[in-house]
């Protein structure tokens, strides 16, 4: 059983150390083989985005990194866990330092906002008051900028709010590692631009390091400190987006037109 | 040897609800126990039922009582009405008819509930926040469903057969206290617990199928949609095969 204060991570991280590390890692369902020996390393403190096209296996690589899917082979390597053979308990522990963003929000629709995320805080067993309990739920609903939101049910929020409030909702652990599941996706150019500052000030304010997987160009120059290309299965090429940009290679310039 | 392709989804279907099932009765004993969230479904499934099943019951019972004097006027045993009536609705038709209101109302919820979870991956966030997501949301579910039903039965058997007096009073009288009387000298202890055993099988089937179909459902809003709707032609047609096997069983047993 954790307490907050052991949960709470060090505020002056080592940065450099790889916190992600994944190599040979090969996914397939059925015929259908979606990630074909990938590998990357996400350093304490980086953001790393992951670019490819919609169906290129960006979720299952992701998906694979928190334990909701089993890889085929290959090793995963998170906060020097490998979470491919860990146990039930132990995984949830890792599970605690890593917030995930999912694509579609999954905020619990029976839920209001403030049983959102609390429902994170109740059930990684840490032990805390109901008093740490409101100042957390309060802070993580300041951070995105929705306090006033608390009581509401998910489905009276607009697309973007629900966005920030499962951003709140993953926030709310600190944790050292957030994984963002195309945070842009089904957003308006506007509000997209609002979720990419709050990632960034997410970055200033926690230091977490992040792994983000978009093809929304915009928030991949604003965010990444290094863009891994996914194609066919494979990181196909790396670098900064500057670098990226210039590449004449045409599995890398589709993205950049 | 190849199957055709409908018998080789069929059994591949059966196949992955008996294994859902199986994970079911494992999970049961297993901590962590979800109490809190137990009571809840045992509330909301309760709650949510009851007034449908309770008109439905109503209606039964008075109908049938209707219906079936003519036919006992003309064998000359109309005083038998109250009697027959009672065994049909205690025996049979209570329980059945419950169950199958029960698979439309919570079955489909419950579908749509978890398919609507599934698609929208709130099943996934809450693997990753520490809940076992079958223990909490399957395991709950389906034992309030199991529990909640034979409650219900027994509810809706009492609203019948008040159901059945009014009917009997429509046509010539009968005293409150005669009228169960009857019903009770002809109902034996044999009558009653196969009925109950076998409720708990129907609400048994309707949570799991339920859980199954939403648990499993394909991606988009159309996938939900056809988890609630099979979710509640699947549990019906396995209530009669439960039914079906029931009679045979109390058959065998000689407790007829
Ligand atoms: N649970 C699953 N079962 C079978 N196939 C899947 C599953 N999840 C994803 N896939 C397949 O894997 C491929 C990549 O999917 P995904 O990672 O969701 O793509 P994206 O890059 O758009 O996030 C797709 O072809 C999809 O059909
Ligand atoms: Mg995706």
């Amino acid at each position: 059983m954790l307490t907050l204060q052991q949960h709470i991570p060090v505020k002056t991280p080592t940065a450099g150390q790889p916190v992600i590390t994944i190599s040979h890692l090969n996914k397939s369902f059925g015929k259908n083989a979606v990630l074909k020996d990938f590998a990357l390393t996400l350093n304490r403190g980086e953001h790393l985005v992951i670019l490819g096209k919609s169906g290129s296996g960006k979720s299952v690589l992701i998906k694979c990194i928190i334990g909701l899917l089993q890889p085929d082979s290959g090793s995963i390597e998170v906060l020097g866990e490998e979470i491919t053979t860990l146990e039930h308990d132990a995984l949830d522990q890792v599970r605690a330092k890593v917030g995930f963003l999912f694509q579609s929000n999954a905020l619990y629709d029976s839920m209001t906002v403030r049983q959102n995320l609390e429902f994170p805080l109740r059930r990684h067993w840490i032990q805390v008051t109901q008093l740490e309990v409101d100042h957390m739920v309060q802070e993580a609903l300041e951070d995105v900028g929705l306090a006033h939101t608390i009581d509401m049910m998910p489905a009276e929020l607009s697309g973007g709010m629900q966005k920030r409030i499962a951003l709140a909702r993953t926030l709310i652990l600190r944790p050292e590692i957030i994984l963002y599941d195309e945070p842009t996706a089904g957003l308006d150019p506007i509000t997209g631009r609002e979720i990419i500052d709050l990632i960034m000030q997410v970055r200033q304010k926690y230091g977490s390091s992040a792994l983000i997987i978009s093809h929304d160009m915009n928030c991949v120059r604003l965010t990444a400190d290094k863009v891994i290309v996914l194609f066919e299965g494979r990181p196909y090429a790396t670098g900064n987006y500057a670098t990226l940009e210039r590449s004449e290679d045409p599995g890398v310039k589709q993205f950049f037109q | 040897m190849q199957l055709p392709v409908k018998t080789r989804h069929f059994l591949e279907e059966a196949g992955s609800l008996s294994a859902f099932m199986g994970r079911f009765l494992t999970s049961i004993f297993k901590p962590r126990f979800e109490i809190g969230e137990f009571f809840r479904q045992c509330y909301v499934i309760g709650y949510r039922s009851l007034p449908l099943i309770a008109l439905t019951a109503f209606i039964m019972g008075l109908v049938l009582t209707m219906q079936l004097r003519p036919s006992l006027i003309a064998y000359g045993v109309e005083s038998q009405l109250p009697a027959m009536v009672g065994i049909a609705i205690m025996r049979e038709i209570g329980p059945v008819i419950t169950a199958l209101i029960f698979a439309g109302k919570i079955g489909s919820s419950i579908g749509a509930e978890l398919g609507s979870m599934k698609v929208t991956e709130q099943i996934d966030a809450m693997e990753v926040s520490g809940t076992n997501p079958f223990k909490y949301l399957v395991v709950t579910r389906t034992l309030a469903a199991m529990l909640m039903l034979p409650v219900l039965v027994l509810l809706g058997d009492a609203i019948s057969l008040y159901g059945a007096y009014l009917g009997v009073n429509i046509k010539g009288a009968t005293s409150f206290s005669l009228f169960f009387t009857q019903v009770f000298n002809n109902l034996a202890f044999s009558d009653v617990l196969p009925a109950f055993i076998k409720s708990f099988f129907f609400g048994l089937a309707v949570g799991l199928i339920g859980c199954y179909k939403g648990y499993y459902s394909s991606k988009g809003t159309e996938g939900v949609g056809r988890s609630a709707n099979s979710a509640v032609v699947v549990a019906s047609v396995i209530i009669f095969l439960i039914d079906l096997l029931a009679v045979q069983v109390t058959d065998a047993l000689g407790v007829n």
